[in-house]
């Protein structure tokens, strides 16, 4: 890359160094020791120009203009795997990576593929294209009635936030059902959102488009506001993170829990139900927005271990070090780019990690692992036979043994 | 300055089903959603990037229908500098082409275009004769499937896509009247903290549609899903069976 040094002056790099300190933490970008421990941990970082110590570097010499035209950023999973190892503590994903996102957007430099899932999320309120008002449509197949907020008008005591992929992905749907099951076997007491929900939109925002975020947001928050219920609990990691941490910063607060803490929590009432299971050695896949982000390693694993038969076992990188699957980000809305750039993909690299420890099962907590990690699991070699599962499915499934 | 306009209509989006209304004439409005017709935003996207080459004043004209605003503030986001909503429109009757032709040519006469701009088609409208009839009424020179324009001085060089894969390189004098098939380039996106801005600073200009000439044109009689009419007739049996079955019916039918 050849460029010239300039001498650092009120230009875009100026004003996008200055709008970092607006973010909590933002100013600690200013003591990076240049370690670089960001770019090599990051699982993309090998195909970027732009790798974030580089981004920094360059900041600091006072030329960023040129990181709008590269392709680095739209590699970028939004995994925090290098704001978990930054030594300083920089927002390295939150302020950096995204804030750069956004004026990548804003600048007209998006890619196609991530082009049409945002145009659907403004025009249906989910990535995916589908139309609003079949947002509740995975239910009609449950033998019992899940009820919709708006149409069955009482207090609740769960909120049930589906999400995009739960409510319309073929594969994904199937967990939402069987979730369903299990909070009705349980004897919850809970409703959903159904037409009236909207894209979480934080993949969104990660993606860079903040000004689509908040618009979901402000829809979403309209429709919780005319609901009553204690709290909010969802399947879907980035949907938890949106509602517990984004939420809260334009003035929508909820009380929300993953899916996995709630089931821990009633896990006396789960017990009882499970039956002994084939012996099968499990593998534990952290969502990067439920481990890292949200820190929540051990109520899934407590789950997995709660089921008679399974034994956990750990792949090379678990906990604060898991690998993203490959969504993040926008990642969902990237694939075909991101095999164009790094001729690699993320879940096919975790799916190596399941066959190194020899695992019958990849248990997963977030919606968008099953599609990716299934698909991943058709191309590596001694991969064929390990089954793809949320969490949700092993019990259900050891329900039903 | 060149002087740009387009056309731009809002059609029923099929993402959702469609429903027909209970006259039996027409789809049901209650159910459907509207969104730009595609063919109508790559003419906005060819006139933006003839804006970025050369320069131009673009003026989007679209006609009042639920989300309209959004779809004119979307384009003033993306570079249009005046927007035209226009009001008026019996809902229930949905204008003929050459009704709104003879309409919008009017209109068009005012601002006295170089070009003027709209899809080739829309997917409730496979005739497509918007353009050709605008032209009409004007007076002007009409090509359609466009699939690309360079503009210089008083002329416009256009590519025109025939099918079978082969494409014409066309000259014409302006001002002129052009399809859009598809801009040079993918519609763009803008992010919606742009599209918000503009409804904040961006304003849309009403303007009667005035009395609508209903004559001429066709009416339609009844709107009705594809019926199912005589099932197919299955051949059973072994290879040499089916074919033996079927050159007797071939040969029946006096194809063979």
């Amino acid at each position: 890359m050849d460029v010239s040094v300039s001498s650092p002056q009120k230009n875009f790099t100026y004003d996008f160094n200055q709008s970092l300190f607006d973010i909590p933490d933002g100013e600690n970008i200013q003591a990076c020791l240049q370690c670089a421990s960001c770019s090599g941990v990051c699982p993309f970082g090998f195909a970027m120009d732009f790798p974030p110590g580089r981004m920094i570097a360059w900041m600091r010499a006072g030329i960023l203009d040129e990181m709008l035209q590269s392709d680095s950023l739209w590699m970028c999973v939004s995994c925090y795997a290098c704001t978990e190892i930054c030594p300083k503590e920089i927002p390295v994903t939150q302020a950096l990576m995204t804030r750069a996102k956004e004026e990548a957007l804003l600048a007209g430099n998006v890619p196609t593929e991530l082009q049409s899932a945002l145009e659907f999320s403004q025009q249906y309120s989910n990535p995916l294209g589908e139309s609003s008002r079949k947002r509740a449509a995975w239910t009609e197949e449950l033998d019992f009635e899940v009820p919709i907020a708006r149409k069955e008008k009482r207090p609740y005591e769960y909120l049930w936030f589906v999400g995009d992929y739960p409510s319309y992905h073929p594969r994904v749907k199937q967990v939402s059902q069987v979730v369903a099951q299990i909070f009705h076997v349980l004897g919850f007491d809970f409703c959903i959102l159904g037409p009236d929900e909207h894209s979480d939109g934080d993949s969104q925002r990660l993606a860079g488009e903040r000004g689509l975020f908040e618009m979901l947001a402000e829809k979403n928050a309209k429709m919780l506001s005319r609901c009553d219920f204690k709290e909010i609990v969802t399947t879907d990691p980035h949907a938890y993170n949106a509602l517990k941490n984004e939420y809260p910063q334009l003035g929508f607060e909820y009380p929300v829990r993953h899916y996995t803490e709630v089931l821990l929590e009633n896990l006396d009432k789960l017990t009882p139900l499970l039956k002994e299971t084939d012996s099968l050695r499990v593998t534990y896949h952290d969502p990067c927005y439920l481990g890292r982000v949200n820190k929540i390693y051990d109520a899934p694993r407590q789950l997995i271990q709660a089921i008679p038969g399974l034994e956990l076992v750990e792949m090379a990188h678990n906990r604060t070090t898991s690998l993203c699957c490959g969504g993040g980000g926008g990642g969902m809305w990237l694939d075909g780019f991101r095999w164009e750039k790094a001729e690699s993909r993320l879940s096919e690299w975790r799916v190596r990690e399941a066959v190194a420890v020899e695992a019958d099962i990849l248990a997963v907590a977030c919606p968008y692992e099953p599609p990716r990690f299934e698909d991943a699991t058709k191309n590596i070699p001694g991969a064929e036979n390990i089954l793809v599962k949320d969490i949700a499915e092993l019990i259900f499934d050891a329900m039903n043994k | 300055m060149t002087e740009i306009v387009v056309i731009s209509r809002l059609v029923p989006d099929l993402v959702e089903e469609l429903e027909i209304a209970p006259s039996g004439k027409a789809l049901d409005l209650a159910w459907l959603r509207l969104i730009i017709n595609e063919f109508d935003n790559h003419a906005i996207e060819q006139a933006v990037i003839l804006k970025e080459k050369i320069g131009a004043n673009v003026t989007v004209i679209s006609l009042e229908a639920e989300g309209v605003e959004d779809m004119l503030f979307t384009t003033a986001a993306k570079g249009a500098d005046r927007l035209i909503k226009l009001t008026g429109l019996d809902e229930e009757a949905k204008p003929t082409n050459q009704s709104l032709a003879q309409s919008l040519a009017d209109l068009i006469k005012e601002i006295n275009p170089d070009l003027i701009l709209t899809g080739v088609q829309a997917h409730d409208d496979l005739t497509g004769d918007l353009g050709p009839q605008i032209a009409e009424f004007l007076d002007l020179p009409y090509v359609g499937y466009i699939s690309g324009v360079s503009v210089d001085g008083p002329l416009a060089k256009t590519f025109k896509e025939y099918p079978g894969g082969l494409l014409a390189e066309m000259e014409i004098t302006l001002p002129a009247v052009l399809g859009i098939q598809a801009s040079e380039q993918p519609p763009r996106y803008v992010a919606i903290s742009k599209v918000r801005q503009m409804m904040s600073t961006a304003s849309i200009e009403e303007l009667a549609i005035g009395d609508l000439d209903v004559e001429g044109g066709f009416t339609i009689d009844r709107m009705y899903l594809p019926e199912a009419a005589e099932k197919a007739e299955m051949l059973e049996g072994s290879e040499e069976e089916v074919a033996a079955q079927l050159t007797s019916i071939l040969q029946d039918l006096g194809l063979l």
